[in-house]
């Protein structure tokens, strides 16, 4: 099988053989790793299931990070969507729950599955479980689910980075949503090009997000990104759905995340040296973490 | 980025908080206790851009330090590394550096192995726990762990690199890349071969025994969750 390297390789790849981003995934990992397609549904399967334990675990109690900065939103959030007065509805509440506890269980030393990255580990979990209630989706169908996103992410790993250090926090949030915004869309019954455009406006919407957590640690303001990652990349799902397309196509849209990336300043790359870490309160908590006051 | 693959993607499964500052870091640590082969005495981690500024936060010492152990990125104990370490007796030291231009994750392992031979070997964290060594000892390498890794340091004279790429060819072995790197004419010289599948352990053995190769390293890939 032809391999792409761009979004616009990868739709028309698609169409010519009829597949999904999902399927061309499944066929060019077997290709390039010489493995069998049972071995890959178990390996996304037990993806799924790390997924789904990191989303679980601080809904149903408080999760508090080593550090102790953040914690217990998650279970929070759990309490308000069953007192049933969200604004918004279940499915949103209940994503953003999701998000929160994943990344609480990540700032606590926990395991969870780093999609793309580890500071970003809450949305995809949260967008692929919340879609799959809503649309009484199989495990089987969220690992195909799963495949979409991976299928996306190669092409944001073969032309930019994940790398927050590198590129923002539009490079790890940014790229969690538009991977997982594009994954429902496919879950929903869109076309290779209706997700990717979904990837498109999902960068567009975080251009120059920077990445500037405060003591260094992924956790203030990650965890809260991460909530609105999920939001976002089920909005835009959504917006694609209804017909909504994306005049900048996906790889403009992704060439822009990457040159803005690199555009930033390294006080706001991960570095903790600008943006909310600065902040006069932002300091404040690093000295209690740490001790310097 | 390279070749990425979908549990590159999405992965690895992993011990919070950071996929570059931890599941990489514990990467690069296990990565050069495999390079040395040798069970390790001590180790100077010199920390790099942002691991320099963010080492303590993100639990980059202890994930560095459970790599040298031979801990993954998913080992629950990876959080009491340093202490593990000390149990151990492993002597482990971490110090601000500038490394020049290198990528911003990047660590320096200075490293004392139990004949009391010293190694340096330089890696990056380059996003999403992939990691990539670049030198050992001062000579220019690529180890990502994605594909089966031969090192061989030898003597730069003529028809060594073709006894090595023979013998590869003699087993049916596939090299996808090859770099090829000398510190100065007619001296040391380092090659990395990125291989296809996997590689029966005695070919280390077999080109050991090629003449003017002094060091024969085989890496294994890291594997997707590993």
């Amino acid at each position: 099988m032809r391999m792409a390297k761009s979004a616009i390789e990868m739709i028309e790849i698609c169409e010519e053989m009829q597949i999904s981003l999902s399927e061309y995934a499944i066929r060019r990992e077997m290709e390039d790793r010489g493995v069998s397609r049972e071995v890959l549904m178990e390996q996304m399967q037990e993806t799924l299931d790390a997924m789904r334990e990191g989303a679980t675990l601080g809904r149903e109690k408080a999760v508090y990070s080593l550090s102790g900065l953040i914690g217990g939103d998650a279970f929070r959030l759990e309490q308000y969507l069953a007192s049933g007065k969200s604004l918004m509805g279940d499915g949103i509440i209940k994503a953003m729950a999701m998000a929160l506890s994943s990344s609480e269980v990540n700032g606590a030393m926990g395991k969870i599955v780093a999609c793309p990255t580890a500071g970003s580990c809450g949305i995809l979990p949260a967008v692929i479980l919340t879609a799959g209630e809503q649309l009484e989706k199989t495990d089987e169908e969220l690992v195909m689910g799963l495949f979409a996103a991976a299928a996306m992410g190669l092409i944001i790993g073969q032309n930019a980075t994940f790398s927050g250090a590198e590129g923002g926090c539009q490079a790890e949030c940014g790229s969690a949503a538009a991977m997982a915004a594009g994954a429902v869309v496919e879950l929903m019954g869109g076309s290779p090009a209706m997700s990717f455009d979904a990837g498109a406006i999902v960068f567009k919407n975080v251009l120059g997000l920077v990445c500037d957590p405060v003591a260094g640690l992924v956790e203030i303001p990650c965890a809260k990104r991460n909530a609105s990652g999920a939001v976002s990349a089920l909005a835009t799902a959504d917006l694609v759905m209804a017909g909504v397309g994306s005049h900048i196509p996906f790889d403009d849209a992704l060439g822009a995340m990457y040159k803005v990336g690199k555009g930033l300043p390294e006080e706001l790359r991960e570095t903790a040296l600008g943006g909310m870490a600065t902040t006069p309160t932002g300091v404040a908590l690093k000295n209690k973490v740490f001790g310097n006051a | 980025m390279a070749n990425v693959g979908v549990f590159d993607v999405l992965g690895p499964i992993m011990i919070g908080p950071s996929s570059s500052h931890t599941a990489g870091a514990a990467r690069l640590g296990k990565m050069a206790r495999t390079i040395v082969g040798r069970p390790i005495q001590s180790v100077n981690f010199l920390l790099h851009g942002s691991f320099k500024e963010t080492y303590k936060g993100h639990g980059t010492d202890r994930a560095l330090v459970a790599g040298i152990l031979g801990m993954n990125p998913d080992d629950v104990r990876l959080r009491n590394a340093l202490d593990i370490a000390k149990a151990k007796g492993l002597k482990v030291q971490f110090t601000p550096a500038d490394l020049g231009d290198v990528h911003p994750n990047t660590v320096k392992c200075l490293i004392t192995d139990e004949v009391n031979e010293s190694w340096e070997i330089l890696g990056s964290s380059i996003g999403g726990g992939l990691i990539e060594i670049k030198e050992i000892n001062g000579d220019k390498v690529k180890i990502t762990g994605e594909y089966t890794t031969l090192i061989t340091c030898h003597e730069d004279q003529p028809g060594t690199v073709a006894k090595v790429s023979g013998i590869c060819h003699e087993r049916n072995i596939n090299i996808a890349f090859m770099q090829l790197v000398r510190s100065q004419k007619g001296q040391g010289a380092t090659m990395t071969l990125e291989l296809d599948g996997q590689v029966a352990s005695d070919l280390t053995e077999e080109i050991k025994k090629v003449p003017g190769v002094s060091r024969v390293i085989l890496i294994n890939p890291l594997g997707g969750n590993a």
